[in-house]
């Protein structure tokens, strides 16, 4: 039924016809509905049934055990910071309710921005943003003025990623950059030890102790109120909405390695980036800090959520395989340094990241230039 | 057979409509054809007119560039029409053929006693030179060239393909008499072979050729990748290769003095009623398996392989390189949110986004729907895993959309042609046309010099 709707709008969105200026928004409602028709015209006759949708989908599937535990750890945060008695559902509807509005202005806008470019292109509408409207709000914090989202993900949109000329051509990981944006823009509102558990700026008259994450604690050197590790794995700690639980993450990177979306070599080497300096700086300790046992950093702050969402983002990540053991490895030792000797910034891998997201294309350079010069070597061997 | 080459980049595509290994008479085929559009970078120049009675080995047009390379008729009969396109561009001779099949005579001779010269000669005017390609652009191969080798590989393990120990059977004697012949063009001559080869097979007796076993998944069989693994084509150097069904043709050419292009091909696919090989003479129309073909759904009739075959139409001819009829049912239809559907069993992927990896043997039925919508490169590292070179497919790519000579020629295009890429076209999420870029960039390389 819904197809005999579509066949008979079509003409009117046809190029010339009379909503042909929407001929990109049609295309993408339609082809979202149905898989369209086209076939094959050179080349392969038959093609693999896997496209962007579907990867973008398997993505958004990974991503929704984040989402959940983000949900309900914001409802139990606020619970435990007000003493106040809620049971599982209650708080995970109050986590809820204060998540929904922030992922629907991330998607209004950004896809709203997304369809006016494809339009004036007369493209495709594409899918990344399926998945960066997704990523922004879970690397909110819970509190943030909805406002500031849309500016940020209009900023994402259009300078990260729009200007570069859309998916698949952008430098920067879009959805960091919404938080970068925010960061250096409304720093208040990202960091500190009040924006991290819902209710806390609004003033309530409630004495509490704090909101601090883990990672704030760490750096302004109380490593002795730390939490416990197994609340930091399964994330029984204030953060961003999505990161918190190490174990919800963990969830998303066996769906995105077991589909084979993500790169392994990327998560492996952050990791291994991570332990690496984390050793070493624990040989080298001069303060409690550095002296911190490293996998305490595996699941503080944005770590694992950069590592399996963030880092891996095939666009903005470096594209050789050797290059993306070296790309994966310096996030790992960048966070760690930006973390510990960077009173400033307390969470390093929303800087790493970015960083690495601006070299990957300079490490690529030098795996291709590598290639080149094995393939010029071969000459004399077989003469 | 003691070298044994592993691939393991690649895909083996388990299609419905294998072959069965039986050999069935066809119907005497109506017309043949003989298309320069087989021929990459050919300018032919029409050598017959309309209503013109040829032989089977009469030219039909030669190569203006290589004017002493003749493209010659596979049967005699009558040149019924002569199909032209955009821009008159030649698009096929048709020949209506004669009730019994005559032949241009060629002295027949000792070739151990020729010199190369005198071979050369020999095949081109039999109308045999046309067989040799030359990597790189998998162009046909100029008379003057010397190459470094002659590769022929002895398998094809494209979906659907015919199974070549099936084909050649009976063959030993003309192949054997073939690989003379191309030993005196060049003293290293290399066979690529399965190593699932059948007991059956001729390669067994056959001498004089340095064989190679290759195991792994497709494109293992592709001359390509053989070339790559055996000997790789460097900047300047120049290879030949020549399909195994060629080299009985110069067999034949060689011992009989005829241009004998009759061979055994497999009609496959998931709309053939019996999929099985028949003995046919190059270029015969498709319409003459029609019968086999079911009628009940629109179809595309592919002249090769689905990776990397021409659609010619249902009545349209056999390619000259191909040893196949690949049918298939045409995909223009909408599926309502296919792409979200967990399961989506009817349809094959190669990744793990859907479920069809769990079952490696069950044969797909795939028709020609593209399954999306183009868009640019997004996901990394997926061509890598089908395609066992050491080439970077998407920097070769891309240097090729950018039209930057010097960069196509670092990353190696001249190792490739485009059907060692078609597994990347394939599986490509973003719907990128691989092949067609390829062949862009190989054209630009040729017409630079």
């Amino acid at each position: 039924m819904l197809r005999n709707i579509l066949n008979r709008l079509r003409p009117s969105f046809e190029k010339g016809a009379r909503f042909g200026f929407l001929h990109s928004t049609f295309e993408a409602f339609e082809s979202f509905a149905f898989v369209p028709n086209t076939t094959t015209r050179s080349g392969v006759h038959v093609r693999d049934c896997n496209d962007l949708k579907r990867v973008m989908t398997v993505v958004i599937v990974a991503l929704m055990p984040a989402l959940f535990f983000g949900c309900w750890n914001i409802g139990y945060q606020h619970a435990h910071t007000f003493g106040l008695e809620m049971t599982f559902w209650s708080m995970w509807i109050y986590g809820f309710l204060r998540v929904l509005p922030i992922i629907i202005v991330s998607y209004v806008v950004g896809l709203g921005i997304e369809f006016t470019a494809a339009q004036l292109r007369g493209h495709e509408v594409n899918e990344g943003f399926l998945v960066t409207g997704m990523l922004i709000p879970l690397i909110m914090p819970v509190d943030v003025p909805l406002w500031m989202v849309g500016l940020a993900t209009a900023f994402a949109v259009i300078i990260g990623k729009e200007i570069f000329g859309g998916t698949g051509m952008n430098i920067f990981n879009p959805a960091l950059l919404a938080r970068a944006f925010i960061f250096f823009s409304y720093p208040s509102h990202i960091s500190g030890d009040r924006v991290w558990v819902a209710g806390l700026q609004s003033p309530s008259g409630v004495e509490v102790t704090t909101g601090a994450t883990p990672l704030a604690e760490a750096a302004a050197g109380h490593i002795d109120r730390l939490p416990s590790m197994a609340d930091l794995f399964f994330g029984f700690i204030p953060g961003s909405i999505g990161e918190t639980s190490t174990l919800a993450v963990l969830i998303g990177a066996v769906i995105l390695l077991y589909t084979g979306v993500a790169s392994w070599k990327i998560m492996f080497s952050c990791v291994a980036g991570l332990l690496a300096t984390g050793f070493l700086m624990n040989w080298l300790a001069v303060n409690p800090y550095m002296s911190l046992p490293p996998y305490y950093h595996l699941c503080m702050g944005g770590f694992a959520f950069g590592a399996v969402f963030m880092a891996t983002d095939p666009v903005t990540a470096a594209q050789t395989e050797i290059g993306k053991w070296l790309y994966g490895f310096l996030i790992g030792v960048l966070t760690m340094l930006i973390r510990v000797f960077n009173e400033g910034y307390p969470e390093g891998m929303m800087l790493a990241i970015l960083l690495m997201n601006a070299f990957a294309p300079l490490i690529d350079h030098y795996v291709v230039a590598s290639h080149i010069r094995r393939r010029l070597k071969r000459i004399p061997a077989n003469v | 057979m003691s070298n044994v080459i592993r691939i393991r980049k690649g895909l083996t595509l388990s299609l419905k409509g294998k072959a069965e290994k039986v050999l069935s008479k066809l119907p005497a085929a109506m017309a043949y054809a003989l298309k320069p559009g087989d021929f990459p970078h050919l300018t032919p120049h029409l050598l017959v007119g309309e209503g013109d009675e040829v032989l089977a080995g009469t030219p039909l047009f030669n190569d203006k560039r290589l004017p002493e390379i003749r493209y010659v008729s596979p049967v005699s009969g009558v040149v019924s029409a002569i199909v032209r396109g955009e821009k008159r561009r030649l698009l096929a001779v048709v020949v209506k053929p004669s009730a019994t099949q005559e032949y241009v005579q060629h002295n027949v001779a000792d070739v151990s006693a020729l010199s190369r010269e005198q071979v050369i000669s020999l095949l081109l005017a039999g109308g045999a030179w046309p067989f040799i390609r030359q990597r790189p652009y998998g162009t046909v191969a100029n008379p003057s060239d010397a190459p470094k080798a002659i590769f022929i590989s002895g398998f094809d393990s494209a979906p659907l393909a015919p199974d070549t120990d099936f084909t050649l059977m009976g063959e030993a004697a003309t192949f054997q008499k073939g690989i003379e012949v191309l030993r005196k063009l060049s003293d290293k001559l290399y066979l690529g072979l399965s190593d699932e080869i059948a007991a059956t097979s001729i390669f067994h007796k056959i001498k004089d050729v340095e064989k190679i076993v290759f195991k792994g998944p497709h494109p293992a069989g592709n001359t390509g990748v053989q070339i790559h693994h055996i000997s790789p084509i460097n900047k300047g150097e120049k290879v030949w290769t020549i399909d195994p069904q060629h080299v009985i043709a110069i067999g034949r050419l060689a011992l009989r003095g005829v241009y004998d292009v009759s061979k055994v091909i497999a009609l496959a696919g998931s709309e053939v009623k019996h999929p099985r090989y028949f003995r046919i003479i190059a270029g015969v129309a498709v319409s003459t398996v029609s019968d086999y073909v079911n009628t009940s759904g629109r179809c595309r009739y592919i002249s090769g392989s689905v990776l990397t075959g021409a659609n010619v139409g249902a009545d349209g001819y056999l390619g000259f390189y191909d040893n196949a009829i690949t049918v298939v049912p045409e995909g223009d239809k909408y599926e309502f949110l296919g792409w979200a559907n967990p399961l989506r069993q009817h349809r094959y992927s190669a990744s793990r986004s859907y479920l069809s990896w769990m079952f490696p043997y069950k044969e797909y039925t795939l028709d020609t729907n593209i399954n999306g919508g183009e868009r640019a490169f997004v996901l990394t590292g997926v061509y890598e895993k089908v395609l066992p070179m050491d080439i970077l497919p998407v920097y070769l790519l891309k240097a090729i959309l950018a039209g930057d000579i010097d960069r196509m020629e670092q990353l190696g295009i001249y190792e490739v042609v485009e059907e060692d890429l078609a597994l990347c076209e394939f599986v490509c999420p973003s719907k990128i046309p691989v092949q067609d870029i390829l062949r862009k960039g190989i054209d630009l390389m040729i017409n630079n010099g």
